[in-house]
């Protein structure tokens, strides 16, 4: 029973170690990106005696000079409503990356054995539920409760127009983000993402091949799912007010974390889903087999190398994200309610049907 | 000159309609600058920014800085008091209060500024005092930004304060008369600009990276 509870305990370790960095980076990235997409220089100026690891110190002099600022309330606002919104936009990201595979299931007896078998390997995921998907869908559709209630507690007309913003766009793209799993599901025939990955052995197998309209209508919608541009109407950071327009101190660091945090789980359900997890090419269970070479690997390295290989596909995706957002402009709202109606979402039902017959096709007795 | 136009027409068909292969495009222009600047070799490098206040911009000549008054050759101020400058400033910020010189010099200079303030703060930078001085004693090509203040009363500069940045003026006193190439062989000296020392060592700083 210890045990259970230890090796829990490691798992959200690192999985919150992992994904926690990784969106305080981020904050970094985005700044410094997309000041090299744009010909500037970004931020590089915060430093300890002089050392400032091309500004990699900003996420701390940031969180350091949110944490210290003034934590204002509107006099009229709803101050419990008020003080829970930036927790309720929080904890469902949070929540969510209990079921993300981020290595090979080990073998706790076999470390140093080569490709070894064990009955019940402990699998690297901090809960191993058979709906997992299903689950993060259940949990995600709960965030729309942070921008709403925080729009709406604001006692702020324009917090209250960002909140409504953000429930109708969050509504509206959730349904296209569930419709374009489904097809994943169809070929796969499991919810559970640690299978998921251990079903996606080589790069033909990879959710991207088998599912690429799949996987281009999922990114999207998750893009519109965490509010950022081309569809960042909820907030509008330059021009249109948004809905945490009150917000100030630490608990706009609230939102920001969960903004940042969503990014990273953007990034680790698509890698699950569609870029195979901590599958790499070459990378078997008994050690790396590319470009000719054979090397036999013990367990561990090999469990070692599908972590290096997993965060390595987060990241890629997590940058990817930043360019989309810093390469296009933000659509006007009839615009995303259009493109994510009449265009993704019915994409999304053909691509549900097209599998289902060629799934139903390729397993039929008859076939040529 | 004729404005210079580009027509420019955006096509419009099935291919851009579908976003995807358009999104693509644009994330190619994005990221090619992104690698150059960040993987390419040095010199590909189109990054524009100026490390500034560590890397000064050259100002260009003619830049309008701080406010100086000039001196004669005998050390006291230029300016007579004349009033064109607080008369023409759309601001308003220029203060003056003239007073009599005890021994008017050979032309008869009779008044003298007792007081001259001007409120940087106030100051629009027009340089219509520059324009308007008949008697070349204001000027603004100190090529120093108005330094920011603590209280509102330390940005009005008094007369000592905008002397000290004063020089000779090319004008001299009572005329050069036909003659002035053989009298004043020195002139590029009376031209001088002021330059703080600072500005030259900032300049001569190489950029940190």
């Amino acid at each position: 029973m210890g045990e259970i509870v230890i090796w829990a305990l490691v798992k959200i370790a690192i999985l919150f170690g992992f994904a926690l960095n990784l969106s305080a980076v981020l904050t970094w990235m985005e700044r410094r990106q997309s000041a090299m997409m744009q010909d500037r220089m970004g931020p590089v100026k915060a430093n300890i005696s002089g050392v400032t690891l091309w500004g990699l110190l900003h996420p701390l002099a940031d969180a350091l000079k949110l944490a210290t600022k003034e934590d204002f309330v509107p006099p009229k606002a709803h101050k419990a409503i008020f003080v829970l919104a930036p927790l309720f936009a929080i904890a469902p990201v949070v929540m969510v990356f209990a079921v993300i595979p981020f290595a090979p299931p080990v073998c706790l007896k076999q470390l140093t054995a080569i490709a070894p078998r064990c009955v019940a390997p402990e699998h690297m995921q901090i809960a191993r539920i058979d709906i997992g998907l299903l689950y993060v869908f259940a949990i995600a559709s709960i965030s729309v409760y942070g921008a709403a209630l925080a729009g709406w507690a604001s006692y702020n007309n324009y917090s209250l127009l960002g909140g409504l913003r953000a429930s109708a766009q969050m509504l509206s793209y959730e349904i296209t983000m569930g419709m374009a799993l489904i097809g994943t599901f169809l070929v796969f025939g499991t919810l559970e993402p640690g299978e998921l990955v251990l079903r996606q052995s080589t790069i033909a197998k990879w959710g991207i091949v088998q599912q690429p309209l799949g996987f281009i209508l999922f990114f999207f919608a998750a893009i519109a799912e965490t509010k950022r541009a081309p569809f960042d109407l909820p907030e509008g950071e330059s021009e249109i007010v948004g809905y945490f327009v009150e917000y100030s101190g630490a608990r706009f660091m609230t939102f920001f974390l969960g903004e940042f945090l969503e990014i990273v789980f953007v990034g680790c359900m698509v890698t699950t889903i569609f870029l195979g997890g901590w599958q790499a090419p070459g990378l078997a269970a008994d050690g790396l087999h590319i470009f000719g070479l054979d090397l036999q690997l013990p367990h561990i390295a090999v469990v070692g190398l599908g972590l290096v290989t997993f965060t390595i596909k987060v990241f890629i995706v997590c940058f990817l994200q930043l360019a989309i957002r810093w390469s296009l402009p933000r659509m006007r709202y009839d615009q995303l309610m259009r493109l994510g109606w009449k265009g993704m979402l019915p994409a999304s039902i053909i691509n549900v049907i097209i599998t289902a017959a060629v799934v139903l096709w390729m397993s039929s007795p008859v076939k040529g | 000159m004729p404005a210079r136009t580009k027509v420019v027409t955006v096509k419009r068909g099935l291919w851009e309609n579908l976003y995807l292969p358009e999104i693509v495009r644009g994330l190619g222009v994005t990221l090619k600058h992104f690698f150059i600047n960040t993987l390419g070799p040095k010199s590909k490098r189109q990054i524009v920014t100026i490390d500034y206040p560590d890397v000064v911009r050259e100002l260009p000549e003619r830049y309008r800085g701080v406010h100086r008054l000039n001196t004669r050759e005998d050390g006291s101020v230029r300016c007579t008091a004349c009033m064109m400058c607080a008369t023409i400033c759309p601001a308003n910020c220029i203060h003056i209060e003239a007073g009599e010189r005890e021994n008017p010099a050979s032309r008869d200079i009779e008044k003298f500024p007792q007081v001259f303030e001007i409120d940087e703060l106030v100051c629009v930078v027009c340089g219509l005092c520059v324009e308007a001085c008949p008697c070349d004693a204001i000027r603004m090509d100190t090529h120093v930004h108005m330094p920011p203040v603590e209280h509102r009363k330390d940005a009005v500069l008094e007369k000592p304060e905008l002397m000290s940045r004063g020089t000779k003026s090319i004008a001299v006193d009572g005329g050069a008369g036909p003659d002035w190439r053989d009298k004043y062989t020195d002139l590029g000296s009376l031209t001088q600009i002021y330059r703080p020392d600072h500005i030259e060592r900032d300049r001569e700083r190489p950029a940190r990276r």
